[in-house]
């Protein structure tokens, strides 16, 4: 197994290393993300509703919608040129290439969600103090599940007529469990409440994990494979 | 028998069963109507639960057999099984929408409002969206062993999301009657209603078999047309 670690590793090096010569693709996502930030600032009324009561709903809606179009992007640059035909004749396990880019994908929505969380805090005039490792963990914790659902999506999305669409039309029900748990794990963060009141959200979200990310590793070699 | 001799033999037995469980079902409406006690503080309004509840049971039936058959197609590779499943879904995606509107209807007289976002409308309107992507994602692609595969992966995850999805939305308060019948303890309905929806529940159950072999019939056909094209 740590063979195909070693594998995975190589391929998610590649579109990092990739990503970092144009960087065109992450910057317009985190600017994407702080569009979406600043269009809820006036979406809500503020005499009417604290920032803070607001606050987990906007941060989980942005990092959603930041995810997607950073999603979307993934498997459209192993279209060019038919790289993927090229990445899926090397005597590589189809897992690891799923797990490569997987972790290529939480490189990337982990880096717009790094940038957006400032910005969020303040946009929104959020006091994170204590609850910044919290919300760190819990970003990660929600973040891994719905990118692996996503990475599968996106690699059949570009198959498609109208793949842009076709992915978030796939993937927003996959969203819902982890979105759910991470708003309430952020809201009670926030509010300072004692960590046996997010214990039942931590461990869906950590099943959610495991059973996707297993789940879509397994089934990666029935998208890819003629 | 030629692929196109028993598409029509498919489409022709299921028309034949869908048209017997549509006078069924008119019969049914008379059952509730004439010869089922009014319910006491619902009066008719509850009469759409004979058809809301069987609409409900046979979407989830639909969309189960979706989910069992994607599993058998990624391990078979049979290309009925795919064609069963995409058929399913349709009827699954069709039951649904009697289920989304019927809820609604019964809903605004009762608890006041026409939507809530309780564990139960929640799930099921999930679940709706699911299929109705599943839908999308099979016109949106060409090829039939991709569509066939790519399929069978959302239908797999899709079974797997189905506890996800009850379990997040669970921890809300729920508003939904509680079941009075699929529950650990007895049925709490009384004979004579239970005798109706069970009624009603078969009806549906045979409605939905006539549509899936209707649907599997056509299924059956464009794959022929799809393989004698190719062939040309």
């Amino acid at each position: 197994m740590p063979d195909a670690i070693r594998l995975a590793l190589a391929i998610a090096a590649k579109d990092v290393r990739a990503e970092l010569r144009s960087r065109t693709a992450l910057l317009s996502a985190v600017v994407f993300a702080a569009l979406v930030l600043v269009v809820f600032n006036f979406a809500r009324d503020p005499t009417a509703l604290a920032a803070v009561d607001l606050a987990p709903s906007v941060l989980w809606v942005t990092f959603a919608l930041a995810a997607m179009v950073a999603l979307n992007r993934a498997f459209t640059i192993e279209r060019e040129n038919a790289a993927l035909d090229g990445l899926l004749l090397a005597p590589v396990p189809r897992g690891a290439v799923f797990l490569g880019k997987l972790l290529a994908n939480l490189a990337f929505v982990g880096t717009v969600e790094a940038v957006t969380l400032p910005l969020f805090v303040l946009f929104f005039n959020v006091d994170l103090g204590h609850a910044l490792p919290g919300i760190v963990g819990v970003t990660a914790l929600a973040t891994i599940g719905f990118v692996a659902v996503g990475t599968i999506f996106s690699a059949m999305a570009v198959r498609t007529r109208f793949a842009e669409l076709m992915l978030p039309v796939l993937l927003l029900p996959f969203m819902v469990p982890p979105l759910i748990g991470a708003v309430q794990v952020t809201a009670r963060l926030l509010d300072g409440r004692p960590l046996s009141e997010m214990l039942g959200w931590l461990r869906l979200l950590a099943l959610y994990d495991v059973v996707f990310v297993t789940l879509c590793t397994m089934a990666f070699a029935a998208v890819v494979d003629e | 028998m030629s692929g196109a001799a028993s598409a029509r033999a498919f489409v022709r037995g299921g028309t034949a069963i869908t048209l017997v469980a549509l006078l069924a079902l008119a019969g049914v409406y008379v059952l509730a109507l004439g010869f089922t006690p009014l319910e006491a503080r619902q009066g008719l309004a509850q009469k759409i639960f004979y058809l809301h509840v069987p609409a409900a049971w046979s979407a989830l039936l639909a969309y189960s057999l979706v989910g069992l058959c994607s599993g058998l197609y990624l391990w078979l590779n049979d290309r009925r099984l795919d064609r069963f499943a995409a058929s399913s879904a349709e009827v699954g995606v069709a039951f649904g929408v009697v289920m989304l509107t019927t809820g609604p209807i019964w809903a605004k007289p009762i608890w006041g409002t026409w939507w809530t976002w309780d564990a139960r409308l929640t799930l099921t309107l999930f679940l709706f969206f699911l299929f109705v992507g599943y839908l999308a994602l099979r016109a949106a692609l060409h090829d039939p062993s991709e569509r066939a595969r790519f399929s069978a992966v959302v239908g797999v995850l899709g079974l797997l999301l189905v506890p996800f999805i009850h379990l997040s939305v669970y921890l809300f308060r729920t508003l939904h009657p509680q079941p009075v019948v699929l529950k650990p303890s007895a049925p709490s309905l009384p004979p004579e209603m239970l005798r109706t929806l069970l009624i009603s529940a078969l009806v549906f159950v045979m409605l939905y078999v006539g549509l899936v072999t209707i649907r599997y019939g056509l299924a059956l056909a464009e794959d022929e047309r799809e393989g004698s094209l190719d062939a040309a």
